[in-house]
């Protein structure tokens, strides 16, 4: 088991710049979970770090050593591939066997580390057929096998899920967890899906466009975001954003465009000093709403037009328009309201963010 | 397979599939036919009574008699045979080696390198013999099978690259880059990988392989003179065609005996050969 320090790495291909001075410090035992969308460079900074790409610039350390000259056989690392690259022309043991035989271990040994790590993701009763006769469920815990037998220093894992249908997926990101839980290994994962990122991360970096946006444990992104697209990237549905100008009033701090004009909450206005008379995104999660009754205040609530009700049981996700903008909210079950109804909504005002119209940073 | 009712697949599908398979297998057949007839009813003109085209009562071996006993068609086959094995030995072992380089190393002109090859294959024969011809000679390889063994790779090299390229392109580039995590260096994993995944493309280019340098016409006319040495194209053609006359059941003869190994090469691999042209891996 290991540590992982990223510092300062670049990728540049030809023409394209896609990893621009990533930083990260990845503890022992850690899991750190890579999210942002396709083409962010996640996949590129994990490939990175696994050997199987250049680095073009700075050092990736695995415990005290730098690796950017080791090739991946001596890197000590486990990888999970998204489809999941198993060999088709070996049985399940021979493809958990592989790294072990390549590495001269002796048969006994062999034998006894891929039993167990078939016992762990229960595919004992499949050792002995191909990966094709397996479902994509078993084919993923075969990858997995086939990582835990060397035990490694390292696991890294690119979209291993993604391939999986919605159930399995939710099951196998369960088993994942319970897997870092029992094996302690440091873990690097790659999704671009957040609730993944989420639910499996000890700490989670948010990626956009070859920059890290923000490194944090999950509720601290989701509470603190850094900026407006980790404010919008993590949370489902997404945080509401609203364009408004902030103004002030009485000693009051106020955000208001022409459906609404919320009271900024004290603390957050003591630093709004600089953004006076300056446009600002307002930002609230669907969950921070709820419909108004009448003692809420005029300045925490605002008129919204219902545009489609989705009932999912525990909740009702309602899609609305609030003056130009379109907003959602996360109300109770019981509330019914019809499409195209006037309703009138309240805002938490502990769940209000503001970020700069200009830097996008979090006020 | 056409659905609906009886008459539309006898129409669309049944009807069409028999003429296109007589149209494929009636050549065989006339050979076939022609080997067993004898010669007085090969000599018939049309317009007789007698003349019975498509079969006859009086199936005679004096054409394969005369084939293996007056001619040295034995021999040609063993020529042919060894040719064609080491041939293509030499040109698989090159083409799977070139074919894994350019498709997987990424090195400066690899796809300029990978055109050019392709190039060479587009050369013709019949221009390329003068030149291959003149280093033949050079070496005093003329009259040998060796004269042959190392020409074939010019062109079958080329071919069983390209084609080998397109199936290495087809094999999912993580089972390489697992191999290589799993502790494989680079030739390991494409020994016990790469290689393995390969061999429905292998194969084909295998089959391709033996059947061109089996049926190769020009440069065993060329390069190999005397009887002993020569090939089965070429032998039949040069032993069983005198002057302005075919003696055309030993030809016959000589056709189908030359047609039956690469008819075995077929239907052996035949559903490898089927996956490896429509490049399809299997995970």
């Amino acid at each position: 088991m290991s540590s992982v320090t990223i510092r300062q790495v670049h990728k540049r291909y030809d023409d394209f710049h896609a990893v621009k001075g990533v930083s990260l410090e990845i503890k022992d035992k850690e899991f750190v979970v890579l999210v942002g969308p396709s083409g962010c460079g996640k996949t590129t900074t994990l490939r990175m770090v696994a050997g199987l790409e250049t680095i073009s610039e700075g050092d990736i350390m695995i415990g005290n050593k730098v690796v950017n000259q080791l090739p991946p056989m001596d890197r000590d690392i486990a990888m999970v591939f998204q489809n999941y690259a198993l060999y088709p022309h070996m049985t399940v043991y021979d493809n958990m066997a592989f790294g072990l035989k390549m590495r001269k271990f002796d048969k006994a040994e062999i034998a006894k580390r891929v039993n167990n790590a078939a016992d762990i993701l229960d595919i004992k009763d499949h050792l002995g057929r191909k990966p094709r006769m397996l479902s994509g469920g078993q084919r993923q815990r075969v990858a997995l096998g086939r990582a835990i037998v060397r035990n490694p220093q390292v696991f890294l894992f690119d979209e291993p899920l993604s391939n999986l249908d919605a159930k399995l997926r939710v099951q196998m990101r369960v088993e994942i967890k319970k897997l870092h839980q029992r094996l302690a290994t440091t873990s690097i994962y790659v999704t671009h899906d957040q609730v993944e990122a989420m639910t499996l991360g000890d700490r989670v970096v948010v990626m956009k466009d070859g920059l890290i946006q923000q490194v944090g444990e999950p509720l601290e992104l989701y509470n603190n975001p850094a900026n407006k697209y980790v404010a919008g990237f993590i949370g489902s549905p997404a945080m509401n954003f609203a364009d408004t100008m902030i103004e002030e009033a009485g000693g009051v701090v106020y955000a208001a465009n022409p459906t609404m004009r919320i009271r900024v909450p004290e603390q957050i206005a003591a630093r709004m000093g600089p953004h006076k008379d300056k446009p600002a995104t307002l930002g609230i999660r669907p969950e921070d709403l709820r419909m108004a009754n009448g003692a809420d205040p005029e300045d925490l609530s605002f008129d919204a037009v219902v545009e489609v009700a989705e009932q999912l049981g525990s909740e009702i996700i309602l899609d609305l328009k609030a003056g130009g903008s379109a907003m959602v909210a996360s109300v109770e079950p019981t509330v019914r309201v019809k499409p195209q109804q006037k309703i009138r909504l309240a805002i938490n005002p502990a769940g209000l963010r503001f970020f700069d119209a200009t830097t996008e940073a979090a006020i | 397979m056409i659905e609906g009712s009886i008459w539309r697949r006898w129409v669309f599908f049944r009807l069409p599939m028999g003429i296109f398979l007589i149209f494929l297998l009636f050549p065989f057949y006339w050979m076939i036919i022609t080997t067993f007839r004898p010669d007085g009813e090969l000599y018939i003109p049309w317009y007789r009574a007698t003349y019975k085209p498509f079969w006859t009562w009086n199936p005679t071996t004096a054409h394969l008699k005369y084939l293996f006993g007056e001619t040295t068609f034995a021999i040609w086959m063993w020529n042919t045979t060894f040719i064609a094995v080491v041939s293509t030995a030499i040109s698989l072992f090159c083409g799977v080696l070139a074919g894994y380089a350019l498709s997987r190393l990424t090195f400066k002109g690899a796809a300029l390198l990978g055109t050019t090859i392709f190039v060479t294959y587009l050369v013709p024969q019949t221009l390329l013999f003068i030149p291959l011809s003149e280093i033949i000679r050079a070496y005093s390889l003329g009259d040998t099978p060796w004269s042959l063994i190392l020409s074939y790779p010019t062109f079958l090299i080329p071919f069983c690259t390209w084609l080998m390229m397109g199936y290495f392109k087809s094999v999912p580039k993580e089972l390489e880059e697992c191999a290589r995590i799993d502790g494989a260096a680079r030739w390991q994993a494409m020994l016990y990988i790469i290689i393995p995944v390969a061999v429905p493309g292998i194969l084909s280019a295998m089959i391709f392989a033996f059947t061109l340098s089996w049926n190769e016409f020009i440069y065993a006319l060329v390069f190999l003179s005397s009887p002993e040495q020569k090939t089965v194209p070429v032998g039949v053609i040069s032993e069983l065609v005198r002057g302005d006359v075919f003696f055309w059941g030993p030809l016959m003869a000589g056709a189908l005996f030359g047609s039956i190994p690469v008819a075995i090469a077929y239907s052996f691999f035949v559903e490898q050969y089927v996956s490896g042209v429509t490049g399809s891996v299997k995970g």
